[in-house]
């Protein structure tokens, strides 16, 4: 109180100083009084005896606050990581092909990436003063622990953005013989930059939650213990895999939002065609990402019992059944996108594929019905009675693990052959082999199903471990086995097929277009809902039995109003993103607006303002 | 109508399946409302994509309702739009009334049955050596002290079981005890329901805290019997 007094003496004396000389000084100062108030308000409690450990902020909260800016902070992250990876595997594929689309469509990708670099780095710095001002006691701690890693951080941070500007600056003037090569090693050493940027935090966020702490060696040792701590390389490959999904699914959302809005032919056909691949990314990165978050899960309960059941039997078990809802609708929007592009793309197909599609999409959301079906169901008094519980009697066995991972399972394979279907829709095979290939490959897929299920159900009759261990691994490795059998033999098979039908691009209707900005959407509502509930799963602990949150914050929030901030968080990434996405095209939108002779826009144009530098015509 | 009424047939055809079906089936029960909306929220979605994957079938089932809503005035139309327009407000004031107001029933509320453990109690393991003496001695035990609630076969059938809500637990579903580790069981035998957290409310379970009657190593035995009865093994990480 002592410090607010002070402060308004101060202004008082300010005012009194300048009276008379004109009323609107005044009253300027009293506003910049008013609004400064709340900073001698946070100072106050900084002034108190001993170290400060918590400030906080009127309103909204400075938990609230640190979460909304670190979930953002987090989901442009995600993004700027994904994209890179693609990007580079587009450019590739147009350096060693030749197909001079993919070069531009990694441009368009890293355009978007240079865009969205900036302003993740300032959600970074916003949150590292949020955190360093609200929470100096916890901060002071990992500092301690990591001051090694964050000078690595810093360093790889200014390799990150040198390399950046380098590729993407340098992309026009790189185009040719050896400078090429040089552009795509320019590219790699960007996501090899990327990837310690992304695994160098990883540590800090997982040493919150499961803490390795030796209280003796160097500070590079101590560092490094930390580091390698139980969590971390679960979360690692599943970031990195999420990273890839979220960037596919938000480049596809898009160049669905420019497909709903471009007007040429060429720029229709170009902007169905980046949906397309946008799609295709998302989903690859899908097929692997349930794997990896099982592998995760799975070393939490192992680290610590208490943590595992928070988040699978406890409080957080209801984040779960939303998840596989929002995992449903992810499944089930990029299996439609495939489906509606045989359709539409490919002239005359529908009437041979629209019984498998019915088939497909049957199996899918019977597999979807199983997943959502909670162990404890939520149900009256009355309705509890009837079942004699809160199981019910013959669903009940739907809600564990066993069956989740058994239809997690077939959702991924019934997606790939969704993709495979797309894939062959159109061809007429003509290799000699082709009828005993297209049969070894249905046996494949027909035994591998009812491998998956038997297992699954088996998982109901050994015990937990066996199963952990053993059949939901094997559950995992028949379907890669099955992926890596017929991906292979498809394309072996397509080799020689002679075309039917020329795909049609951009013929797809609007509702493709909406398809995928419902799946960018459901990626981002799934990342910060998971975020929550790893978050969360520490409950009370800033760091996992080390440093217990001391805060009058230091409850998990009920679930309605967690459900808020992320919902929150959703829309305000939405919005950012596209505001970022709509300053990056201005640039294209002036130059195919201006008169021919002065298409050029001025060199050292800001990239990071989201200006493209000058696109040489490359088609 | 054609292509329009296979979908509503389809929703009516799956709301008597699973309202009157499948709990007739043997060893089910009927299902709460919850469950039934989300599979017919399903089967809503699946109608939808497939009736959307092509323009000729969307128009076909999109079709009759755009020209009811939008097409020419004829046959009585307009007076059926305004009964639509009057009817279908009621009916989501009718829903929201009947789930907001107040009744004498309990609150419907999602009980945690498997609470996260304290502390103290993870990563216990069981001192007592696994022996056919020591698990008989915890059957004795246990159809001593918990067989009049969870039953003979470990069913959750006891005598006295029909009395309490929520049910004691049954044992050889392997839903149950065989997700947990044995460290889980014995913090719950030991505390019983009033040691519950609070995600474990409301109705907490009725389980006396057995730490006042019996010593911990009963406590083991009995979880060993447990096991051994119901045909189940702990979770374990070896």
């Amino acid at each position: 109180m002592g410090a607010i007094q002070q402060g308004v003496g101060t202004i008082q004396r300010v005012l009194r100083a300048v009276r008379g000389r004109g009323g609107w000084l005044a009253v300027l100062l009293l506003i910049a009084g008013w609004l400064a108030l709340p900073s001698i308000g946070l100072a106050a409690e900084g002034t108190s005896a001993g170290p400060t450990e918590y400030r906080d902020i009127p309103y909204i909260g400075s938990r609230n606050l640190v979460w909304i800016v670190a979930q953002l902070h987090l989901l442009l992250a995600g993004f700027v990581l994904g994209v890179p990876i693609f990007a580079w595997l587009c450019e590739v594929i147009a350096w060693r092909g030749g197909e001079k689309r993919y070069d531009k469509l990694a441009k368009e990708f890293t355009k978007l990436l240079t865009s969205a670099y900036a302003t993740t780095a300032l959600f970074g710095g916003i949150l590292l003063f949020l955190l360093v001002s609200f929470y100096p006691k916890l901060m002071n701690y990992l500092t301690d622990v990591f001051f090694p890693s964050f000078l690595l951080y810093c360093l790889l941070f200014l390799l990150e953005t040198a390399t950046l500007y380098l590729y993407w600056y340098g992309w026009d003037a790189m185009q040719d013989g050896r400078k090429k090569t040089l552009h795509v090693f320019l590219g790699f050493l960007l996501n090899f930059f990327a990837l310690f940027i992304m695994i160098v935090p990883n540590a800090w966020a997982t040493f919150q939650a499961s803490p390795v702490v030796i209280a003796e060696g160097t500070a590079i040792e101590r560092a490094w213990a930390a580091t390698w701590n139980p969590t971390w390389w679960p979360i690692n490959v599943h970031r990195l895999i999420a990273n890839v999904v979220l960037g596919g699914y938000i480049c596809g959302a898009y160049a669905g939002v420019r497909y709903l809005s471009v007007k040429s032919t060429e720029e229709r056909e170009h902007y169905d065609w980046m949906g397309y691949v946008g799609n295709f990314i998302g989903v690859f990165g899908l097929l692997a990402l349930p794997f990896a978050g099982y592998w995760l899960m799975r070393e939490i309960y192992q680290y610590n019992q208490q943590m595992g059941i928070t988040l699978m039997g406890g409080f957080l078990s209801w984040l779960f059944i939303i998840q596989a809802m929002l995992i449903g609708v992810l499944f089930l929007g990029s299996n439609y996108y495939f489906w509606l592009g045989i359709t539409y793309r490919i002239p005359g197909s529908e009437a041979k594929y629209r019984r498998s599609m019915l088939l497909m999409l049957i199996s899918l959301l019977f597999c979807l019905a199983v997943w959502m079906t909670p162990h404890s169901l939520v149900a009256s008094i009355e309705e509890a009675q009837k079942m004699g519980g809160a199981h019910h009697p013959l669903l009940g066995v739907l809600g564990v693990m066993s069956a989740k991972m058994t239809v997690a399972n077939l959702m991924i394979l019934i997606t790939f052959m969704s993709f495979v279907m797309y894939w062959r829709a159109g061809k007429q095979d003509t290799a000699g082999w082709a009828k005993l290939g297209k049969a070894v490959m249905s046996a494949v897929l027909v035994l591998a199903s009812l491998a998956v299920i038997v297992l699954g159900v088996w998982g109901y009759f050994v015990p937990a471990i066996v199963r952990i261990n053993y059949f939901s691994t094997s559950q995992v490795l028949i379907v890669i086995f099955v992926i890596l059998t017929i991906a292979p033999l498809t394309a072996l098979l397509l080799k020689s097929a002679k075309t039917t039908t020329e795909m049609v691009w951009g013929s797809m209707p609007p509702r493709a277009g909406y398809a995928l900005v419902l799946n960018a959407v459901m990626i981002i509502l799934l990342m910060a809902l998971m975020g929550y509930a790893r978050s969360s799963s520490r409950v009370h602990w800033h760091v996992y039995g080390v440093m217990r949150d001391s805060s009058p914050y230091a409850y998990s929030p009920a679930l309605g109003s967690a459900s808020l901030i992320m919902g929150f968080c959703t829309f305000f990434f939405c919005i950012l993103v596209a505001f970022i996405f709509w300053v990056a095209t201005m640039g294209d939108k002036a130059k195919a607006a201006a008169p021919p002779g002065k298409r050029e826009l001025p060199h050292g144009i800001p990239a990071m303002a989201g200006g493209a530098p000058e696109e040489r015509q490359q088609t | 109508m054609g292509a329009l009424g296979k979908p509503i047939i389809l929703m009516v055809a799956m709301y008597l399946f699973l309202k009157f079906v499948l709990p007739n089936i043997p060893g089910s029960a009927p299902l709460p409302s919850s469950l039934i909306f989300l599979y017919l929220l399903l089967t809503a979605s699946g109608i939808v994509i497939y009736e959307t994957l092509s323009g000729e079938s969307k128009d076909a089932f999109w079709g009759p309702m755009q020209r009811f809503l939008t097409g020419k005035n004829s046959g009585g139309l307009q007076v059926l739009r305004y009964g639509v327009l009057i009817l279908f407000p009621l009916l989501v004031g009718w829903e929201t009334y009947g789930s907001t107001a107040s009744s004498d029933l309990p609150p419907t509320e999602g009980r945690t049955i498997h609470p996260a453990p304290p502390g103290e109690y993870t990563g216990l393991s069981n001192p007592v050596p696994k022996t056919p003496e020591n698990i008989m001695q915890g059957k004795g035990f246990y159809a001593a002290f918990c067989s009049p609630c969870h039953g003979g076969n470990f069913d959750g059938k006891g005598p006295a079981a029909r009395g309490f809500n929520p049910p004691p637990a049954n044992f050889a579903d392997p839903t149950t005890i065989a997700m947990l580790q044995e460290s889980y069981l014995f913090w719950r035998i030991k505390k019983g329901g009033v040691g519950l957290p609070i995600e474990g409310a409301p109705w907490r379970s009725a389980m006396p805290r057995w730490e006042v009657e019996l010593p911990d190593e009963w406590i083991w035995k009995i979880i060993m019997g447990e096991y051994d009865g119901a045909h189940q093994s702990p979770r374990t990480w070896e």
